[in-house]
């Protein structure tokens, strides 16, 4: 079957990926309350939202990074812009969400494409260190000077006596929600069934249709053309600009791209949770998002959304292990070896989540450079039988995941 | 004009700092080719040399006997420092005092083993790979050291006192008829960095060692090819550019409170200052650490702030951006790198 | 008037004077050959025929049209293709995507942003991507990583991109360095076949005389950044100041 464009295979991938994200209140909940291990359900409405909207965010870094090569250190930048706008049209226009949006986006989309003209003049590491120097510098002004736009330090954040021109007046004296048309984000209905109470969220049903379209675009863009001469800039420059190519507005494209891509996500943690703030645009957060995509595979398919939500994922998991929980793991053991393994497990749990984050980010940079994905397909070799023909169907494979 | 000659003043002692880091970065860059992010941390982690020897130092045990009785009528014991045991109070008392100057003894060897350690055990693997590999790894490295820290030091800045003796504050200008005020610390610690920055130079000039790494720098290749073993003089440089990081960090620290996340703050800094002075230019990479501390000194003046407001905190950012459009090898970069 | 007409090109590079006046007039759809001894200026003068150095003095004009200081894609786009000493293509692409991006570019130009379209459905562009494969026969490798091919079989790939933009003129830099015996021969072979077949200019710089007496009609002969001698290939073979340039004044 071959829908909106795809072909068979990429078909069934797109199917499967809305499978998987409309389903994921039910399969990201597999254990019952109260048991231990309820623990590992990762079914929240904020978290999984979280899972969309950095997938969304990385899927966007990927197209830059991930296809061209070129390596951002300013993204950060244009995700709290997008989220400083969508707030802006929330205390502005209305409270709903799709005018934000696309706010979010328009502006992100203006702000990358002066930052990526003026940096794209030069390449590799000097063109990281000027998206550096700019997202630093967006930061410093956001926190400092701009504060009539970003309010500083505390953020900017909605209050009752906003304009809200095409909103009614409201009745109540608590701050209107986001809504999209009515539909209150923060709304959920809950079912019954099998047993269980499962809880499904406006908000982030919102986000996961958000993110299908988003990755659906990506997908048309890696089989695209553009996609193919952004895959050329990677890998051989000079050879593409002497075919007749100019690398530059390709690469500026894609930056745009994927610095709408960041607005977007912006926008949407700002209609999840209607506050911006500037450390939102450090350039460490623009280090988050290189983390998730290498994470996960740069330049495949599947790999940033693998990565953003593995990162969220276990930051949910690990912030939540202390050391009674680890003790109540280990409670069989023999007290000498329950301490001993603690004490050596502490520093990396809870807190010291970002550690663990680092050590692992290394391990993937020097021995799995095509993270998760690479790995995947390394397991799933092992168990297959290769043969010759499998040589040349990976070339197509590669690209598709 | 006092306040000019006192901006100026600022802006060398933080210069200082960015030129220090900033040499470093050069010599990795330019001898081995490697961007390092993790150069930051190099710096905490000298930082926390100090803060280490000052903890050892105030190392304490309770006396044996009480020596009066606390406010409630419970006997009292005194907290006696070992280093008070051991060298007598006089000099147990000197030894704290000036616990800041005497871990430059402390760090460099610990600074040059973490350097070569660094180097021997991840930088050798990543020198055929490409930059952006270098840098994710090193950022990388330089979160978990950052952790690290953060683990065992806490989140909050770590006060380190400069020795009672250097601790005041003097008039500069007296001999020039004007009133500037300012710490002697700053002024010891602006000595210290151009020493070690005449140091390195001297080494670099006058050694053969130096003239093989400057040989290396300037074309790796037909070093190697001349039968020198660069691979084992690069080293040793990683270590000396560490070294260069760390005991800066070790005197900046009575100015800056060490906290696990200064290496990250002066590392984007430093590569900015590199990238104007010209990547692979030592001379380029001081000069520029220090023209540009002097240029956010005076960005951050009153009278320019009441001007362009929020000026200081992107003026760095923005003589980066302008020089590397239109000069992009730098101040002091050779011609025909990275001409794009 | 020749496709390319270089005059008065002078170029120092500090001390060294690199290129002396150079002239030179490569005739239409002729085979013009480059050689000279190491250090002749041969890369030199090619880097200004490209348009990526520019020269002191000079100019140098293609169709009429300055090349100096243009940047490699419109030299690409006035019909100029260049290949590389080393085979310069997409390695970690495949053979076909390889040959795909040369074609997609002559289709659209420098830039072009159609959103919506896949390479796949893209009939027509695949089909020309592949009958110039299939001319090189390097069609039944088309889905092979081009990295993994030897480098005789990059070198075709490298010409076929050039070719399939059908240039009007075809800068080949040492297109047999490093190469053996039989991928040499392969080479000459493919370049006689385009030479015959197509409507191309061809401008050859070459060590191998092997190479250089197969193909060329006419070769200029540069010594120390200057022209010495430009003769068809048999008035070459004795002439005394080509073999003073090579060889030095001592051979008798």
């Amino acid at each position: 079957m071959k829908l909106f464009g795809l072909n068979q295979k990429d078909t069934r991938f797109l199917l499967i990926v809305i499978a998987l994200t409309m389903l994921t209140p039910i399969l990201l909940q597999p254990f019952a309350e109260g048991t231990a291990l309820a623990q590992f359900n990762a079914g929240y409405p904020d978290l999984m939202q979280r899972f969309a909207i950095f997938g969304i965010f990385a899927i966007g870094f990927n197209i830059l990074f991930g296809l061209t090569g070129y390596l951002s250190f300013g993204h950060a930048a244009f995700l709290g812009v997008g989220s400083y706008s969508a707030v802006w049209m929330f205390k502005l226009l209305s409270m709903n969400v799709l005018p934000a949006i696309i706010l979010a986006i328009i502006i992100s989309g203006l702000f990358a494409l002066v930052i990526g003209y003026v940096s794209l003049r030069r390449s590799g590491i000097y063109f990281s260190i000027l998206t550096l120097a700019f997202a630093q510098m967006s930061f410093n002004l956001a926190y400092s000077v701009l504060t009539p736009i970003t309010n500083g330090e505390t953020g900017l954040q909605l209050a009752l006596d906003d304009p809200r021109i095409l909103d009614a007046t409201p009745t109540t004296s608590s701050l209107p929600v986001t809504n999209l048309f009515g539909l209150a984000m923060n709304s959920s209905t809950q079912v019954e069934f099998l047993g269980r109470v499962w809880t499904f969220q406006v908000g982030y049903y919102f986000c996961a249709v958000i993110a299908i379209l988003a990755f659906y675009l990506s997908l048309r863009i890696f089989r695209s053309p553009f996609g193919l001469m952004l895959r050329a800039v990677k890998s051989n420059q000079q050879r593409m600009n002497y075919t007749g190519l100019n690398s530059r507005p390709y690469t500026l494209a894609a930056f745009v791209i994927s610095g709408m891509y960041a607005g977007l996500a912006g926008g949407l943690l700002a209609s999840m949770d209607p506050l911006a703030g500037a450390e939102r645009m450090q350039w460490t957060a623009s280090g988050e998002v290189v983390l998730m995509t290498i994470l996960g595979g740069a330049g495949t398919l599947m790999g940033p959304v693998l990565g953003a939500g593995f990162i969220k994922y276990f930051e949910n998991i690990f912030s939540k292990i202390n050391d009674t929980i680890l003790s109540q793991w280990f409670a069989f053991l023999p007290d000498g070896l329950e301490d001993f393994l603690i004490a050596i497990i502490y520093p990396f749990i809870g807190k010291g989540w970002h550690l663990t984050l680092g050590i692992l980010f290394m391990l993937v940079v020097i021995f799995l450079p095509g993270g998760l994905v690479e790995g995947g397909q390394r397991i799933a070799k092992m168990f297959r039988r290769k043969s010759k023909d499998e040589v040349e169907a990976s070339a197509d494979t590669t690209p598709a995941e | 004009m006092d306040a000019i000659v006192l901006q100026i003043l600022n802006g060398l002692d933080k210069g200082s700092a960015y030129a220090l880091i900033a040499l470093g970065l050069t010599l990795i860059f330019g001898t081995l080719g490697v961007v390092n992010f993790a150069h930051g941390a190099l710096f905490m982690i000298g930082a926390f040399c100090a803060v280490i020897l000052q903890r050892i130092f105030k190392v304490s045990y309770l006396s044996d006997e009480p020596s009066g009785t606390d406010f409630l009528g419970n006997p009292k014991f005194e907290e006696v420092y070992y280093v008070n045991k051991w060298f007598g109070d006089a000099a147990g008392a000197w030894v704290q005092d000036w616990s800041v100057p005497l871990a430059i003894l402390f760090a460099a060897p610990i600074m040059v083993f973490v350097g070569y350690a660094m180097e021997r055990g991840l930088i050798k693997h990543f020198y055929k790979r490409p930059h952006a590999d270098q840098i994710l790894v090193t950022f990388g490295l330089a979160i978990v050291l950052q952790e690290v820290i953060k683990y065992f030091f806490g989140a909050n800045p770590i006060q380190v006192s400069a020795p009672d003796a250097l601790d005041g504050i003097v008039n500069i200008g007296e001999w020039l008829g004007l009133t500037v005020a300012y710490p002697v610390w700053r002024i010891v610690w602006f000595f210290f960095a151009l020493t070690i920055i005449a140091a390195v130079f001297a080494f670099l000039q006058f050694t053969t060692f130096g003239m093989v790494v400057r040989a290396g720098m300037a074309d790796r290749e037909t070093v190697g090819l001349l039968g020198i073993n660069i691979d084992k003089r690069f080293t040793l440089m990683f270590g000396l550019a560490a070294a260069v990081a760390g005991l800066a960090g070790v005197m900046y620290t009575p100015t800056l409170s060490p906290n696990y996340n200064i290496g990250m703050d002066f590392l984007v800094l430093s590569f900015v200052v590199v990238v104007v002075g010209g990547m692979g230019s030592l001379p380029g990479a001081v000069l520029a650490g220090f023209l540009l501390g002097i240029l956010q000194s005076f960005a951050s003046m009153n009278e320019v702030k009441s001007l362009l407001p929020g000026i200081d905190q992107i003026i760095i950012y923005l003589v980066a951006i302008v020089i590397l459009l239109t000069r992009p090898r730098g101040l002091m970069g050779r011609k025909g790198v990275m001409e794009d | 008037m020749g496709i390319l007409e270089v005059k008065g090109v002078n170029k120092r590079f500090g001390g060294l004077q690199a290129l002396g006046d150079v002239n030179l007039s490569i005739q239409e759809n002729s085979v013009h050959a480059i050689i000279g001894p190491n250090g002749a200026g041969k890369s030199t003068l090619l880097n200004v025929l490209v348009g990526k150095l520019i020269p002191d003095s000079g100019s140098v004009m293609f169709d009429g049209q300055s090349v100096l200081g243009r940047k490699p894609h419109e030299i690409c786009q006035m019909g100029i293709s260049r290949v590389f000493q080393t085979p310069e293509i997409f390695t970690d692409l495949t053979v076909l995507e390889n040959m795909l991006i040369p074609c997609f570019a002559k289709r659209d130009g420098a830039f072009a942003l159609h959103p919506f379209e896949t390479v796949q459905h893209e009939k027509s562009v695949i089909e020309t991507a592949e009958a110039m494969l299939e001319e090189v026969k390097l069609l039944d490798k088309r889905h092979m990583h081009a990295a993994a091919m030897s480098r005789g079989d990059k070198r075709r790939l490298e010409m076929a991109m050039c070719l399939v933009q059908q240039p009007r003129l075809l800068l080949l830099d040492e297109p047999t360095a490093g190469m053996a015996r039989a991928d040499t021969n392969n080479t000459i072979d493919l370049l006689k076949e385009i030479q015959d077949k197509r409507d191309i200019t061809m401008a050859i710089i070459e060590h191998d005389m092997h190479v250089v007496f197969s193909l060329a009609e006419r070769i200029t002969v540069l010594a120390q950044g200057t022209p010495l001698v430009e003769e068809t290939p048999e008035n070459i073979k004795g002439h005394p100041k080509v073999r003073e340039a090579y060889l030095g004044e001592a051979q008798v």
